[in-house]
C-alpha cells in the first residue's frame, strides 16, 4: 500500500539509472539524511556519537572499501586494516611535518597513500587468484604492520608507539566536539559513499564485476586485466585508508599500530559477509549490525546479572561476542549468502505487496 | 660468522618447520577429502590442547585426558561437518573458507568460556634444553624438545602414510580425495567418510596441540600457528602431506635464517642509507607470508600442485 | 528462381572483399597437432561455416582467431593487417567479437549488464569522472545504455533485461551472449556451437537472429556448427576439419557431395 511503485513511469534511460528509481525510496533516503544531518546532532548525547554513530560510519567506508574490492571485485583480501594503518598514520604524518596543509588534503593523500600500498599488494592478483590472494594479503597485513612499528618516522619516534592526532581546524572552525565530528565524517562518508554507487554503476563497476565473475572472459571481450585489478585494489585502499584516518581523528584521536591488527580485518570482513558482498547497502548494515552487537549484549548480559544477582564477568561476555559473531557468520552462509542487504532486498518486495500477503 | 652458529639456527629453523608441518597436515587432510580449506585448524589445535591442559590440571591422569580430549575431538570434528559443511557442501570454496573462519572464532571464544583465558604450562616430560652430547661434541645447540617433536612428526605421518594405503577406510578415504561422484558410484558412503577425516584432523590438531603447547604454552597466541601454516601449504601444495613436510621445513629454516642472520647483516647499511636507526628485528612476522607470496607468483600450484587451467 | 534461390542471389551480392586471411596456420599442444597447415579465406559479409567431425579442431581455429591460441606456424590477415601473437584483448579492440561453446557471460550480473559489458572499448571516461557522474560520464553511459537496448531489441530479450543471467534457461542465455558480441558492433563476428544443446524453436530463432545480423548489421560471421541442416540453410561458404587439416572449402552443396567429407563422417579409416 505505502510501496506500491503504480504510477511510476521511467520514460527515459537517465530516470532507470537512478540510484533510487523508486520515489518511495528516494523520500525514504532524504529523510534519513536529513535525521543524520539535523536531527542527530542536536538529539544525541556524548556517548551515542563516540561509542556508536561515529565508529558505525568509520566502520561502514572501510567496510564499503573492502566490499569494491571483495565483493565487486571478487579479489579477498585480509589485508583492510593494513590500509586502515597506512591511512591513520600517513595522515598524522602529513598533519605533523606540513602544518599548513588543510586537513582535508591531508586525509586525501593519506588515502592516496593507501591506494599507493594497495597497488603494490595488489600486484599479486595477476597471477593469483581466489584463496591464494587471501594469504597474499596477509603478507601485506603483517609487513604494513612491522614497518609501523620498527620505523620511528611513522609514529615520529614516540617510545611508546602511540600517535596523538592532531586537531582538526577546517576554514577556521575548530571540530572539537563528539557532535561536529560525527557531522564530518558523515559528511565524508556520504560524499565516497556516492562516489562509490556511481562507479558501481559504470563502467568500472561492471568491469568489477566481469572480472569477478569470469575474469577470462572479461580480458576476451577487451577489459584489460591489469588495469582492472589493480584499481579495485587502490579505490578500495584509498576508501579504507580515509577510514583509517578518519578513526585515528575522528574517533580514537590516539592510535597505535597494533590497533590494526588481523582481528580487525576480520572483523571489517565480517561486516561485508553478514551484510552483504557485493552491496553498497550491504556495507552500511553489516557495519551497523557489528557496532551494535556488543551493545546490545553488554545490555543484555547486563539485564541477565540483575536477573540472577550476580555479576557477569567481562571475560564471559567478550567470549560470548566473539562466539556469536562466529556463529553469525556460520549462520549467514548457510541461510542467506547475500546477507542483510538480500533480506532487506526481500523484505522491500514483501511491503510492495502488503497488506496483501502475495 | 661461525659456521656452528649457523648450522645451529638452520637446524633450530628446520625443526621449528616440522612444528609447522603438524599444524600443516591436519589442513591437507582435510582438504584432500573434501576441497574445504579448514581456516579453523588452528583453533582446533588450541582447542585441543586448552581441553587436555586443564583436563590435567584438574586432577585428571595424563592418558586418560588424552583420550577423553581426542574423543572431544572427534566429537567437534563430527558436529563441524555435521552442523556447518554440509548445508555449504555446494557452495563456492570461499564461502567454505569464510564458514571456517567463522568456526574459528566460535571455538575460539568457547575454549575460553569454558576453560579460562589464563595460559598454562603444558608438561610431556622432555625438557626444553639442548641435547648434551651435540653441544660438547660439535658445539652446537639442539633443543632436545625439538628433536622429539620431529620424531613425533615423523611418527604422525608414517602412522598416517599406513593408514591411508593398508586399511579399507584409509583408501576408501583417497577415493573421496580423487573424485567424489566416482566414489558414491561405488557406494562408499561419503558422509560417513567425511565425519572420519574430521576425526582423524581432530587428532592430529590434538598431536599438534600437545606439541606446540608444550613447547609455547597453552595460551591464545596458538591460534596465530595456523596462520604460520598457511604458507607451509602454499609451498607444499594444499594436497600432498609429504608437500606439508617439505614445505615446512623450507618455511621453517628461512624464517629463523631471516630472523637471525637478517638484521645482523641489514641493519647497519639500511641505517645507513636512510639516516636513522634501522632495526629489522622482529622480521619473521611477515617473512613467511613474503616467500609464499613469491613463490605463488613463479608457480601458482606450489611444489607439489597441480597446474590450473583455466577453460572458457 | 525460387524464393531460397532469390534471397542466396541478394546474399551473394553484397559478399565483399577478403577481410580475413588465414594462411598456414599450425597449431600444437604438447604432442597433440590441433591444426595442421590450415589456410583459408573469408569474405566481408559473408556467413562462413566451419564444420568437422568432433576433435578436429574448430574450436581450436577459433580461439587462433580470436588470439586465446598462438598458432606456431603461419599467418593471420585482418584487412591486409598481418599478426601472429595477438592476445584477445587486441582482437577485441580491432573489432573481433565471438560467443563461447560453454557460455562464458558473467552469471553475477544482469542481462542489461552483460551486454553493456560489450561496449567496454568504446567506453572513454575515466573512473574519477564516473565517480562524479558528472557530464560527460552520464552523457556517455546512458549513450552506450541505447545502444544496448537496440541490440536487446534485435534480440526480443526485452523482457528478461533486468534478471540475474544466472537464472535464465540456456537458450536464452545463449542468446544474450549473442547480445554481448554484437554490442561491441564487431567487424567480424565468431559463434562457437551457438545451436549446441537447443531445441529445434530455439534452433530457428537462433538462425533467423544470425542472418539478420548478417543482414541488417552486415557483419561478417563464422560459425561452427554440427547441424548439417543449418550449415546448408544460412552458410554462403564452408570449410570442413578433419584431423586438424582442412579437407574442402566451397559451398554448402558442393561441399556435402564432397567424397573426403563423407568419408569423414563416416568415420572411414584414414
Amino acid at each position: 500500500m505505502l510501496y506500491r511503485e503504480a504510477g511510476q513511469f521511467r520514460s527515459s534511460y537517465a530516470e532507470d539509472q537512478q540510484i533510487f528509481p523508486i520515489r518511495q525510496d528516494r523520500i525514504g533516503v532524504a529523510l534519513l539524511l536529513a535525521v543524520a544531518f539535523l536531527v542527530v546532532p542536536v538529539v544525541a548525547n556524548q556517548y551515542w556519537f563516540a561509542a556508536i554513530l561515529t565508529p558505525f560510519l568509520i566502520f561502514s567506508l572501510a567496510a564499503l572499501g573492502l566490499n569494491i574490492l571483495t565483493g565487486y571485485a571478487g579479489q579477498l583480501s585480509l589485508g583492510t586494516a593494513a590500509f586502515m594503518a597506512v591511512g591513520a598514520f600517513m595522515a598524522y604524518n602529513f598533519e605533523l611535518r606540513f602544518p599548513n596543509m588543510p586537513i582535508l588534503a591531508s586525509f586525501a593523500l593519506a588515502g592516496l597513500c593507501a591506494a599507493a600500498v594497495g597497488i603494490v599488494f595488489g600486484l599479486p592478483s595477476l597471477r593469483i587468484k581466489g584463496f591464494y590472494l587471501a594469504v597474499a594479503t596477509l603478507a601485506c597485513q603483517f609487513f604494513v604492520l612491522w614497518m609501523l612499528q620498527r620505523f620511528g618516522w611513522f609514529t615520529n619516534y614516540s617510545s611508546t608507539g602511540v600517535i596523538t592526532a592532531g586537531k582538526i581546524v577546517i576554514l577556521g572552525y575548530v571540530f572539537e566536539s563528539a557532535a561536529s565530528k560525527y557531522l564530518l565524517t558523515l559528511a565524508i562518508v556520504t560524499a565516497l559513499a556516492i562516489a562509490a554507487k556511481n562507479l558501481m554503476r559504470s563502467e568500472t563497476g561492471r568491469a568489477f564485476m566481469a572480472v569477478r565473475d569470469m575474469d577470462v572472459a572479461a580480458s576476451v571481450i577487451g577489459i584489460p586485466m591489469m588495469k582492472t585489478k589493480l584499481l579495485a585494489f587502490a579505490i578500495s585502499s584509498f576508501y579504507c585508508g580515509v577510514a583509517g584516518a578518519l578513526y585515528a581523528f575522528c574517533y580514537l584521536g590516539t592510535v597505535e599500530p597494533e590497533a590494526f591488527s588481523l582481528d580487525l580485518s576480520f572483523r571489517i570482513l565480517f561486516m561485508i559477509i553478514i551484510g552483504g558482498v557485493g552491496s553498497i547497502l550491504g556495507s552500511f548494515l553489516g557495519a551497523a549490525f557489528i557496532t551494535l552487537l556488543p551493545i546490545f549484549l553488554n545490555l543484555f548480559f547486563g539485564w541477565v546479572s540483575h536477573l540472577i544477582g550476580e555479576e557477569v564477568q567481562h571475560a564471559v561476555l567478550s567470549n560470548v561476542e566473539v562466539i556469536i559473531f562466529g556463529g553469525l557468520i556460520v549462520f549467514f552462509l548457510i541461510v542467506e549468502p547475500h546477507g542483510l542487504a538480500r533480506l532487506w532486498q526481500i523484505a522491500k518486495e514483501k511491503l510492495r505487496l502488503w497488506p496483501f500477503p502475495h | 660468522m661461525n659456521v656452528a652458529f649457523f648450522f645451529e639456527v638452520l637446524l633450530g629453523g628446520l625443526l621449528a618447520g616440522v612444528m609447522y608441518s603438524l599444524v600443516a597436515i591436519g589442513f591437507v587432510l582435510i582438504y584432500k577429502a573434501s576441497g574445504v580449506f579448514n581456516f579453523a585448524q588452528g583453533a582446533m589445535v588450541f582447542f585441543a590442547a586448552l581441553t587436555f591442559v586443564s583436563l590435567v590440571e584438574r586432577g585428571v591422569n595424563f592418558w586418560l585426558a588424552l583420550v577423553v580430549t581426542l574423543a572431544v575431538m572427534v566429537v567437534l570434528g563430527i558436529a563441524t561437518e555435521k552442523v556447518v559443511l554440509r548445508p555449504l557442501v555446494n557452495q563456492a570454496p570461499i564461502t567454505l573458507f569464510m564458514a571456517t573462519i567463522g568456526l574459528t572464532f566460535v571455538l575460539e571464544g568457547l575454549s575460553q568460556l569454558v576453560w579460562g583465558s589464563q595460559p598454562h604450562g603444558l608438561e610431556l616430560g622432555i625438557q626444553d634444553v639442548p641435547m648434551e652430547w651435540l653441544s660438547r661434541s660439535a658445539g652446537i645447540n639442539v633443543s632436545q624438545f625439538d628433536i622429539f617433536a620431529a620424531f613425533v612428526a615423523g611418527m604422525l605421518v608414517a602412522v598416517l602414510a599406513l593408514f591411508f594405503q593398508y586399511t579399507r577406510i584409509g583408501r576408501a578415504l583417497r577415493a573421496v580425495a580423487d573424485d567424489h561422484q566416482a566414489a558414491l558410484a561405488v557406494g562408499i558412503p561419503l558422509k560417513h567418510i567425511w565425519a572420519i577425516v574430521w576425526a582423524v584432523a581432530g587428532f592430529v590438531a590434538l598431536v599438534a596441540g600437545l606439541m606446540w603447547g608444550a613447547r609455547n604454552g597453552v595460551q591464545y597466541a596458538l591460534t596465530f600457528i595456523a596462520l604460520k601454516a598457511l604458507p607451509v601449504l602454499i609451498l607444499g601444495g594444499f594436497e600432498s602431506v609429504l608437500g606439508a613436510i617439505i614445505g615446512g621445513l623450507i618455511i621453517g629454516a628461512s624464517e629463523k635464517l631471516a630472523e637471525v642472520f637478517l638484521p645482523q647483516m641489514l641493519n647497519a647499511p639500511l641505517s645507513e642509507f636512510f639516516g636513522g636507526a634501522v632495526n629489522l628485528q622482529g622480521i619473521e612476522s611477515w617473512f613467511a607470508y613474503v616467500v609464499a607470496l613469491l613463490f605463488l607468483l613463479f608457480r601458482p600450484q606450489g611444489l607439489f600442485g597441480e597446474k590450473i587451467i583455466d577453460r572458457v | 528462381m525460387s524464393a531460397a534461390q532469390l534471397q542466396q542471389h541478394v546474399r551473394a551480392q553484397r559478399i565483399g572483399e577478403v577481410i580475413l586471411a588465414v594462411e598456414g596456420v599450425s597449431l600444437a599442444f604438447g604432442g597433440v597437432q590441433a591444426l595442421r597447415d590450415v589456410s583459408f579465406d573469408v569474405r566481408e559479409h559473408e556467413v562462413r561455416a566451419i564444420i568437422g567431425p568432433n576433435g578436429a579442431g574448430k574450436s581450436s581455429m577459433l580461439n587462433v582467431l580470436n588470439g586465446v591460441y598462438h598458432p606456431q606456424k603461419g599467418t593471420i590477415r585482418l584487412r591486409g593487417r598481418e599478426f601472429h601473437d595477438m592476445d584477445p584483448h587486441e582482437a577485441a579492440a580491432m573489432g573481433i567479437a565471438r560467443t563461447f561453446q560453454n557460455i562464458a557471460l558473467f552469471k553475477g550480473m544482469t542481462v542489461l549488464d552483460n551486454v553493456v559489458t560489450g561496449r567496454n572499448l568504446k567506453m572513454r571516461c575515466s573512473f574519477l569522472e564516473q565517480a562524479l557522474w558528472l557530464g560527460r560520464a552520464k552523457r556517455e553511459e546512458l549513450e552506450h545504455r541505447r545502444a544496448a537496448e537496440e541490440v536487446i531489441d534485435f534480440l526480443e530479450i526485452q523482457h528478461i533485461r533486468k534478471t540475474p543471467v544466472g537464472r535464465l534457461p540456456y537458450g536464452l542465455q545463449k542468446r544474450v551472449e549473442l547480445g554481448r558480441a554484437l554490442a561491441a558492433e564487431p567487424t567480424l563476428l565468431l559463434l562457437d556451437e551457438p545451436m549446441a544443446g537447443m531445441n529445434l524453436e530455439e534452433k530457428q530463432d537462433m538462425c533467423r537472429f544470425i542472418l539478420d545480423v548478417n543482414d541488417h548489421y552486415g557483419t561478417t560471421i563464422v560459425l561452427i556448427e554440427h547441424d548439417m541442416g543449418v550449415v546448408m540453410d544460412i552458410s554462403d561458404r564452408v570449410i570442413v576439419l578433419d584431423y586438424g587439416s582442412k579437407i574442402a572449402d566451397g559451398v554448402p552443396e558442393a561441399v556435402r557431395s564432397d567424397q573426403a567429407v563423407i568419408d569423414a563422417y563416416l568415420g572411414v579409416s584414414h
